[in-house]
């Protein structure tokens, strides 16, 4: 959940009048942020420090690069996971969720009966 | 100067496979290393631990590579109890997918030819796609059916190159990088190297091993040996991680232990060109998304070429030096598959030890015949 916030906008956008803001859904409630920047900003603009947990350890991961390198600010936004929060603008009644883990395809499920035939061969 | 038993040229997977193998038979080694600006064949490789298809009209080759598929649980295991890092094997058997019917049949004649060669030891199946279904259930309506040995699998390529780097140091291995070979001077009793910037650093061994890649090409030829390696470049996408949903490793597509999926297979001789082209990413996607038709929905994080080391008839290249006894030329296309070969068979012979068996055909002299004309596109 939001804490102290740990990044502060330096400047309003040109042309903007006065602190703009809209209202986005996160992981459910209503949470007001920075407007005319990218989710990944106004996220950290609002104290949020969780974006997802790491597939492979669990561990709480936040944005590093900002500039859509590093995957490390996968989130789940309208519905569709993993995407880059630091390359989507924000907009009012944005659904974001923090990912915890991987995400899922659509694959069926494995038979088991057809894997009886497995042989290790060591 | 620095003085062992056996310098190693070259620090990815193969050379430090085998200075790993000869630091366990008690062999003081040296590996000399390039630096990042290398082509790194052991950085952007897929993976597999690969045994069907490969021996179509040599059979050594397909013998080769079986030993040292059945020999890999052993070199995991070894390397997992001297550095705790678990490489990630995986032998389930793995699945070739064809999309047509005379994919299917020409499939089918090719192992069948292996397995002829092999006087029957070499089981596979051919599945059409009903049969498939049970065994991978997420593949495509387009997909004819498949290929599956139980001799296939794969693992994790960089944990691996960590473990053997890393169980090569524990055994007193010193491993230099910034020190490409330039010079190698046969002298009264072993060879002096010349390494790194300007060739300054000297390093002396009874024993020699060109474990270079595509530059065996020209350090061979100082040492009286003949590998002429060119690269042929391969494209690779890679995935966001997924829960897991792959059981089994296919030529195309696999996941990695922690859930990356990779989509792979291109080959392409470019000269030494490591980029990548969108024609080539699309394709490698296309044929995934026919595997897979879930993939459709991957995100993708990466893609990047890499440059395989490949000889004339595209397999490997093992031999001492008719005329500078002690030094070695070692060469592949196949540096994880053929890794438990390099640490358990090569490594022994090159160390003083006997040649291993079923090598005898792999000396890079099989080149100079201008009566033959060679293809690696098979």
């Amino acid at each position: 959940m939001p804490t102290d916030r740990l990044f502060q906008r330096i400047a309003e956008p040109a042309g903007s009048a006065g602190a703009d803001t809209v209202t986005i859904e996160f992981n459910g409630a209503p949470l007001q942020v920075p407007a005319q920047c990218s989710v990944a900003a106004a996220l950290l603009a609002s104290g949020v420090t969780r974006f997802r947990n790491s597939p492979v350890s669990g561990e709480p991961r936040a944005p590093y690069c900002m500039m859509g390198v590093c995957f490390e600010c996968l989130m789940e936004i309208d519905g569709q996971p993993s995407r880059q929060s630091c390359l989507v603008t924000v907009r009012e009644g944005m659904r974001v969720r923090t990912q915890d883990g991987a995400r899922t395809l659509p694959l069926p499920p494995a038979v088991e009966a057809g894997r009886t035939e497995e042989v290790e061969h060591g | 100067m620095t003085s062992t038993d056996l310098i190693v040229i070259g620090g990815g997977l193969v050379g430090t496979a085998i200075a790993y193998g000869a630091a366990s038979k008690g062999a003081r080694v040296t590996v000399l290393d390039e630096g990042d600006d290398a082509f790194r064949a052991s950085r952007g490789n897929f993976g597999l631990v690969w045994v069907q298809g490969k021996g179509f009209g040599m059979a050594p080759y397909a013998r080769w590579t079986m030993d040292s598929a059945r020999l890999w649980p052993q070199l995991r295991d070894a390397l997992r109890d001297e550095t705790g890092i678990d490489v990630q094997l995986k032998q389930p058997g793995g699945f070739h997918l064809c999309f047509s019917e005379q994919d299917m049949e020409a499939r089918q004649q090719r192992l069948q030819s292996i397995r002829d060669a092999l006087h029957g030891d070499y089981p596979f199946v051919m599945m059409a796609h009903r049969g498939l279904v049970q065994r991978l259930p997420g593949i495509g309506p387009t997909v004819a059916g498949a290929s599956y040995t139980p001799m296939d699998g794969h693992a994790n390529p960089l944990k691996l190159l960590r473990a053997l780097h890393t169980a090569c140091r524990q055994r007193g291995v010193r491993i230099l990088s910034g020190h490409g070979a330039q010079t190698i001077l046969p002298e009264q009793g072993g060879f002096t190297v010349h390494a790194g910037e300007g060739g300054k650093a000297r390093f002396s061994a009874p024993r020699v091993v060109l474990a270079a890649g595509l530059g065996n090409r020209e350090l061979a030829a100082q040492v009286g040996l003949h590998a002429p390696v060119a690269p042929n470049r391969g494209q690779v996408l890679i995935g966001e991680r997924v829960t897991h949903c792959l059981d089994y490793p296919t030529t195309y597509v696999r996941q990695t232990d922690e859930g990356t999926i990779q989509l792979g297979d291109s080959m392409e001789d470019v000269g030494f060109d490591d980029g990548t082209t969108v024609d080539v990413l699309s394709h490698i996607a296309q044929r995934g998304v026919r595997s897979f038709p879930a993939l459709a929905g991957l995100k993708l994080v990466r893609a990047w070429g890499a440059l395989r080391v490949m000889s004339p008839d595209g397999f490997p290249i093992y031999q001492e030096s008719p005329g500078y006894p002690g030094a070695f030329v070692t060469t592949c296309h196949s540096g994880v598959t053929l890794a438990a070969a390099h640490a358990l068979r090569v490594a022994p012979w090159v160390a003083g030890g006997d040649r291993p068996q079923g090598i005898d055909g792999f000396a890079g002299d099989r080149f100079l015949n201008p009566n033959q004309t060679f293809n690696h596109a098979h």
